[in-house]
């Protein structure tokens, strides 16, 4: 076995996405970095797992019984713990593209984006629309709010937040997206998918939220250009399932120079004066298990890392579900996102089904899974909250729902005592929040924005 | 065999050319990949893909190739002698009054076509970039690996050991069809070491270097339907063999219609037009993939 140095620039704990992004891009920038993960695989939260994983995890079947071999190879699964997509002109795909991470990976479009209208029976499914002449031919609209949707979407594609004239006479700063909705004349159920299905709110709030609505305007914008991109959906999704995205990030850190070790435990955590400076840990899956003691400038992970130094700030609810057929109402598609918004269903939050298929690699021909998840609102009978995502879904092979996932965030920002805590993946539908959180993080660590445009070029550069 | 000969005295660490993805952007953008290293003092691998394309009308197909075997058995090396002909002597990094060899010395992802007489392999080369140190490769690593070479080093026991182990996790986790050399490298530092000129160049009053036999390992490699090679990395003995052997070996129907990583095992064929280029020019990749 290799040493281990006495000392790093930097520490990272735990493999998710949030650690491996960074951990890539310092070591590009030219840290040293240690990368560890207490699995025997990488991706923690943001792994895929295969059936026979999956049934282990949740333990739903009888002792001794065998359930995942009547469905294939269990290699042939890839199921992502975290129902997520990439947003095509979203900020992960901007940092995979600038860290050429894109070379270990292959994407593929998620088919359609849908939404839901009304509840029970009378519940139906329809495109997003996402450009002024979708608008017109939706099916979500009578004949005077299409033309109300069109000029509102028209618009958001002139909105220029430094140009008054495009403003519409609202004093941006302070207006909210109820008054801009206003503006337009747009009925409940319009700003219900613009709100939920376009912009992507999990919630109401962002409605009277005073000078809100550039941000409101920006989402829908970034729903549009990443439609526009590839054509189908906002959407795109790596083969082989989610799980290889902090892979791949990991790669390019090991590239440079990163030095990886799954299965090792940390024992401690060293402090000196309050400050971190190291950690003492033990690698086990081998004999004799070994333990080592190294330094860092500072250390990065993840909230389990850091049980002390974190907060739950709520709880996601999550029943992953393997399925013989694509979703009902989306045209058969290998792989659609479906939104239903909290109003139509009375709740306060949305309710998101996300589904993908052998398509995308991640299980074998004739296969869907489709994940529901949603946050929680009630202590008990999570299920029930679930259910109105369940109905979608017709005949479920499989069901797998744990407890409420909590989420957690750090208590403070690191700067005290050089330990920088990511936040859990949300309940959102894409990364958005999780490249959030990568820039917030290196900020907050190195003093520095992350730049990541020709991140490597920059390199190949100073090094002429 | 095309062999690149531009002089190359460095290696640079973490250069990788691309593969024939349709994520690759230098489909749209001929520009070089510039290598990158992360220190200037670091021993680096220079990458080049800027191989000369051979417009020869015969097919042309990618093949991923992973490397894997014990650290300083010469996986890095012999990847330099077959993409741009070039050998590196160890600089034995002294480090805290240690010597080290330094395992970022990944030729991380180098391209290299081979000509055979009726179809064109082009070799998308993986290698380690140091994760298998300590147990940490990831399965992204084999996936959809159509070749693989197991390098040890015949002066060095363990290596063996070792290179038996690396087949065994290729048996598990890669494609059933992976086409695996056995590689016993530093064939310079034993006294039949192939090429005439080199014999008496080094190690000849040190003797014989060699501590793993050719019938055993050959023997082993019979038994596990591996190719098997003895190479120097130094003097370039049997390196072009072994990937022209590879590129043979490589089953005629494993290579239509490969495309990109991930494309020749994939679960399903079906949906390709779904396929997008994240690097592409955003007008151009509404017409879908970019091959
Ligand atoms: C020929 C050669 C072989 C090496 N072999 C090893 C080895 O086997 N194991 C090892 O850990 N390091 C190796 N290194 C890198 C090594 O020399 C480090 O600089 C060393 O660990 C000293 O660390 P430091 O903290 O004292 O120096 P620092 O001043 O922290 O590092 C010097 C510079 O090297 C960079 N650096 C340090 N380590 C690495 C690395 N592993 N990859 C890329 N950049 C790095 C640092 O970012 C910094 O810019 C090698 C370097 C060379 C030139
Ligand atoms: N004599 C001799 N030395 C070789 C040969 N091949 C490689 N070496 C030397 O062996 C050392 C290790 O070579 P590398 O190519 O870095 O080995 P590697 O397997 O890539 O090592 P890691 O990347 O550290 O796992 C270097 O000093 C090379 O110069 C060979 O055929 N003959
Ligand atoms: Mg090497």
């Amino acid at each position: 076995m290799d040493e281990i140095a006495p000392e790093y620039d930097v520490i990272v704990l735990g493999t998710g996405l949030t650690e491996c992004i960074l951990s890539g891009v310092l070591s590009v920038k030219g840290k040293k970095v240690l990368h560890i993960d207490r699995n025997d695989h990488y991706g923690g939260e943001a792994a895929s797992v295969n059936l026979e994983t999956l049934f282990k995890k949740y333990g739903n079947f009888q002792q001794g019984t065998e359930p995942w071999k009547a469905y294939g190879r269990p290699a042939d699964w890839n199921i992502d713990l975290v129902p997520k997509l990439l947003m095509s002109s979203g900020e992960l795909t901007n940092i995979l593209v600038s860290t050429d991470v894109t070379r270990y990976l292959e994407f593929k479009q998620v088919a359609g984006s849908f939404v839901q209208q009304n509840s029970g029976s009378k519940a139906t499914i329809a495109k997003v629309p996402s450009d002024a002449g979708e608008a017109l031919r939706s099916p979500l609209m009578g004949i005077f709010e299409k033309r109300r949707m069109k000029s509102f979407i028209e618009w958001v594609g002139t909105f220029d937040a430094n140009d008054a004239g495009t403003h519409k006479g609202l004093d941006l700063s302070k207006a909210t997206m109820k008054e801009v909705y206003d503006k337009f004349g747009l009925e409940a159920g319009t700003r219900d998918f613009i709100g939920h299905a376009m912009a992507l709110y999990l919630d109401d709030t962002y409605l009277d939220a005073p000078g809100k609505a550039p941000e409101s305007i920006e989402r829908i914008r970034l729903y549009g250009n990443s439609v526009a991109r590839y054509g189908k959906s906002p959407y795109i999704y790596p083969l082989y399932g989610l799980g290889e995205l902090p892979q791949g990030f990991a790669r390019l850190s090991a590239i440079y120079g990163g030095t990886y070790m799954l299965n090792a435990s940390v024992d401690e955590v060293l402090y000196d004066g309050g400050k971190a400076t190291g950690i003492k840990a033990t690698m086990g899956g081998i004999e004799p298990e070994m333990k080592f003691e190294t330094k860092a400038k500072f250390i990065l992970g993840d909230p389990s890392y850091f049980p002390s130094k974190v907060k739950v700030v709520g709880h996601v609810l999550k029943a992953i579900c393997v399925l013989k057929h694509p979703l009902a109402g989306t045209g058969d598609a290998d792989s659609a996102q479906l939104i239903i918004p909290q109003s139509q269903v009375g709740r306060k939050n949305d309710i998101y089904v996300a589904c993908i298929s052998s398509a995308h690699n991640v299980c074998p021909k004739g296969y869907y899974i489709a994940i529901v998840s949603t946050i929680a609102e009630t202590s008990a009978n999570h299920h029930l909250e679930l259910q109105p995502g369940l109905d979608r879904l017709g005949k479920i092979e499989e069901q797998f729902l744990g407890p409420p996932i909590p989420l957690y965030e750090p208590l403070e920002d690191g700067t005290k005592d050089n330990v920088f805590i990511s936040k859990s993946y949300d309940a959102t539908s894409h990364f958005e929040t999780t490249t959030d959180d990568v820039r917030d993080i290196y900020r907050r660590a190195t003093g520095e924005e992350l730049k990541v445009e020709g991140l490597r070029e920059g390199l190949q550069v100073s090094e002429e | 065999m095309e062999a690149n000969l531009s002089a190359c005295p460095t290696y640079h660490a973490g250069a990788e050319p691309h593969p024939t993805s349709i994520l690759d952007p230098r489909q749209q953008s001929p520009d070089n990949e510039k290598p990158a290293a992360p220190t200037s003092s670091h021993p680096q691998l220079q990458a080049h893909n800027d191989h000369t394309m051979a417009e020869a009308p015969k097919p042309s197909s990618s093949v991923k190739l992973v490397l894997l075997g014990e650290a300083a058995v010469g996986k890095s090396s012999l990847v330099l002698r077959f993409v741009n002909n070039d050998f590196q002597e160890n600089k034995e990094p002294t480090i805290g009054g240690e010597t080290l060899t330094w395992h970022a010395t990944a030729a991380a992802f180098l391209t290299q076509k081979c000509n055979l007489p009726t179809r064109t392999i082009k070799f998308e080369i993986w290698d380690t970039a140091g994760q298998e140190r300590f147990a940490s490769l990831a399965p992204m690593y084999y996936r959809n690996a159509q070749a693989a070479l197991v390098v040890y080093d015949l002066t060095k026991p363990t290596s063996l050991v070792k290179a038996k182990h690396w087949v065994a996790e290729l048996q598990r986790q890669a494609s059933p069809g992976i086409v695996i050399a056995l590689v016993g490298n530093k064939l310079d530092l034993t006294n039949e070491s192939g090429d005439a000129d080199s014999e008496g160049a080094d190690g000849d009053e040190s003797g014989d270097a060699r501590k793993i036999s050719t019938e055993e390992a050959q023997a082993y490699a019979e038994e596990e339907s591996l190719l098997f090679f003895e190479t120097s990395a130094k003097t370039g003995h049997n390196v072009s063999e072994v990937f022209t052997a590879i590129a043979n070996a490589i089953p005629e129907t494993s290579l239509k219609s490969t495309r990109g990583p991930g494309a020749a095992n994939a679960v399903s064929r079906g949906g390709d037009e779904q396929r997008v280029n994240l690097n592409g020019p955003r007008e151009a990749a509404k017409e879908g993939c970019a091959c």
